[in-house]
């Protein structure tokens, strides 16, 4: 939620002043044109009183229609329709209310009706800059905590991961299949050892990057699959549909594993017989789509949508990074889980579009 | 001969087992199996003397399987790390092999237990029920109950249970799709599930506060409480007063 500049103290402050010294300079300047004391003070006071309400109206207008990049004609619209407004209002209203019908002064006003406009108007979009200039500042503010907030979620996760998750049970029942390898199938032994370093590797790795090409961020998963599939003697099968268009894709680090890692907990660890689970990838309407399916058991299992540290940290990563809650589906049938991410990619927008939260 | 049964549901696991026991020419493998459903089966057509358990297995955990089987075999648990079993091994088991293990460790473990079943009879199986009375306790454990029905295994969830009555030397457990009898006492349920979620309303019933509609006064100083499905439990005096401790009245 972005402030307003009328809700800073300083800021109304300094405006009140600038205010003040205006308003007394027109008086000065119309009672050196000799009218009376109470005709410049009422003059003054009426059109500086709409002209700052103007700008106050303004500012407000433009938090929620913030101009995009290249678009300045519509600010300046805007500018000109509110001095136009303004000039109309006070065209009507201080005829109305000056006392005495001063002929004099009637068309001293008509007249001096353009120079008015114009002071107006420049006052308006001065104030117009100053409102674009805060709320860019304000966006670029909560960009920035976002940003700090879904670095610190990583870090914790990984912390999380490292040290409570899976990795202990994974790491100890594959060292442990290991130990069984070396006595009967040493040459397995020596494979599996170097797969699951490269995993480790991998772990540390992506605790320093934000960002992975989806090509390499699969390689991961293959590695942690194929160790699976080792410990399970082949009840594992994996299908993987991942078209060559998504392979320079870039995903957020941690996103895709713990997806996995949910995928084999229910479809793996709980159910008995041959799995099956299955990984897709797309390229649609320029974001990333990835859809994980796995077997579950609905009896024992009662997947919890967004609750449990798996899903649920994807899902709060995923809308810090892109301040969006529908990333993540998943749904159920039968007996297959479908979860769903859906990564949306910078560099192939052509411009962020530009979104004040309100 | 002593007859051994090994279950696990990595074959790896399995076979460092299996390649271990080979050293003790007086246990006889007789078989392998891949979760607790199997591992039932097994135990109940071979009568084994001691049994190499995993915990963490699909569909029902090596704990819940234990609870089916009526006096069950001297355990040796394998398992990788896992901290809240470590403290009710510590007090109870036979031994537990943390994952990996080594020889040494493992015929230790063995050799551990042919000396305790060299004495009494039937010791070995009342440490593996202290062991299964101290693990229910354990965080984590009180999620779902597993009975026995007929041949068929059911998994009831704690919150579809809505009463427990006691019946004889068992516990009826009256759940959202129908009754089932457990070989357990009332007081190892008050134990095992949570408190704030079970109250005993009465001698022979502990009912889900979830499930209360309505409590009713019942005779004279009694109560009764009505269910959302139309169940009645019966309240006794103290069983009120503990219902509305529960409740914070």
């Amino acid at each position: 939620m972005s402030s307003i500049p009328f809700s800073e103290r300083r800021f109304v402050f300094v405006f009140s002043a600038w205010w003040l010294l205006w308003s007394a300079m027109q008086v000065w300047i119309l009672y050196k044109l000799e009218f009376s004391w109470q005709t410049a003070a009422i003059d003054s006071l009426l059109s500086n009183f709409l002209l700052s309400a103007s700008c106050v109206l303004i500012s407000n207008n433009l938090k929620y229609y913030l101009p995009q990049r290249q678009r300045y004609w519509y600010l300046l619209a805007l500018c000109v329709l509110t001095a136009g407004a303004w000039l109309l209002a006070i065209r009507y209203a201080i005829p109305y209310v000056m006392p005495g019908n001063d002929p004099g002064y009637l068309s001293f006003f008509t007249r001096s009706l353009p120079v008015r406009f114009g002071i107006a108007f420049l006052a308006i979009c001065c104030m117009a800059m100053i409102s674009v200039l805060w709320y860019g500042f304000e966006d670029q503010k909560i960009t920035a905590r976002r940003k700090s907030e879904a670095e610190q979620l990583t870090k914790d996760a990984e912390l999380y991961k490292l040290r409570q998750q899976l990795q202990p049970h994974f790491l100890f029942n594959s060292l442990n299949s290991i130990n069984a390898l070396i006595g009967t199938r040493p040459q397995e032994a020596r494979s599996m050892v170097q797969q699951l370093s490269e995993f480790l590797r991998g772990t540390l790795k992506r605790e320093e990057q934000q960002w992975m090409p989806l090509e390499e961020e699969l390689q991961y998963l293959r590695l942690y699959l194929d160790i699976e599939r080792v410990r399970f003697g082949n009840r594992l099968s994996v299908e993987f549909d991942t078209p060559e268009n998504t392979m320079a894709l870039r995903i957020p680090a941690m996103i895709l594993q713990p997806l996995v890692e949910n995928a084999i907990k229910f479809g793996l660890y709980d159910t008995t017989g041959d799995t099956s689970i299955s990984i897709r990838t797309a390229l649609q309407n320029q974001v990333l789509e990835i859809t994980v399916q796995n077997p579950y058991d609905p009896e024992t299992a009662q997947p919890r949508r967004g609750t449990g540290f798996g899903l649920h940290s994807i899902e709060r990563r995923l809308y810090l990074l892109f301040a969006r809650k529908d990333l993540l589906r998943t749904s159920a049938s039968l007996n297959i889980f479908t979860t769903q991410i859906i990564i949306p990619q910078p560099e192939l927008l052509p411009e962020p579009a530009k979104k004040i939260s309100a | 001969m002593k007859k051994v049964v090994v279950i696990d549901d990595e074959p790896l696991a399995r076979s460092i087992v299996v390649e271990y026991l080979q050293q003790f020419p007086q246990l006889q493998l007789v078989q392998e199996c891949g979760d607790g459903f199997e591992g039932m089966k097994a135990i109940l057509q071979h009568q084994p003397d001691l049994i190499f358990l995993d915990i963490q297995m699909p569909k029902i955990t090596g704990f819940e399987m234990l609870e089916l089987i009526p006096n069950p075999p001297a355990v040796i648990f394998t398992t990788a790390f896992d901290e809240y079993a470590i403290k009710a091994f510590e007090t109870h088991a036979i031994d537990y092999l943390l994952k990996p293990f080594s020889k040494e460790r493992f015929d230790k473990a063995v050799q551990k237990w042919l000396e305790q079943s060299a004495v009494p009879p039937g010791a070995a199986a009342s440490s593996t029920e202290n062991l299964l009375e101290a693990t229910a306790l354990a965080p984590g454990q009180n999620q779902r109950i597993v009975v026995k029905n007929g041949a068929k295994i059911k998994i009831i969830p704690v919150h579809d249970v809505l009463y427990l009555e006691a019946a004889d030397d068992y516990v009826k457990i009256h759940s959202t799709d129908g009754a089932y009898l457990k070989n357990k006492t009332m007081s190892h349920f008050e134990k095992a599930l949570d408190g704030q979620q079970f109250a005993r309303c009465h001698r022979s019933y502990m009912v889900n506060m979830q499930q209360i509609a309505r409590i009713d006064p019942w005779e004279k100083d009694g109560h009764i409480a009505i269910l959302k499905n139309g169940a009645k439990v019966p309240v006794s005096k103290t069983g009120y007063i503990r219902l509305r401790q529960v409740l914070g009245l």
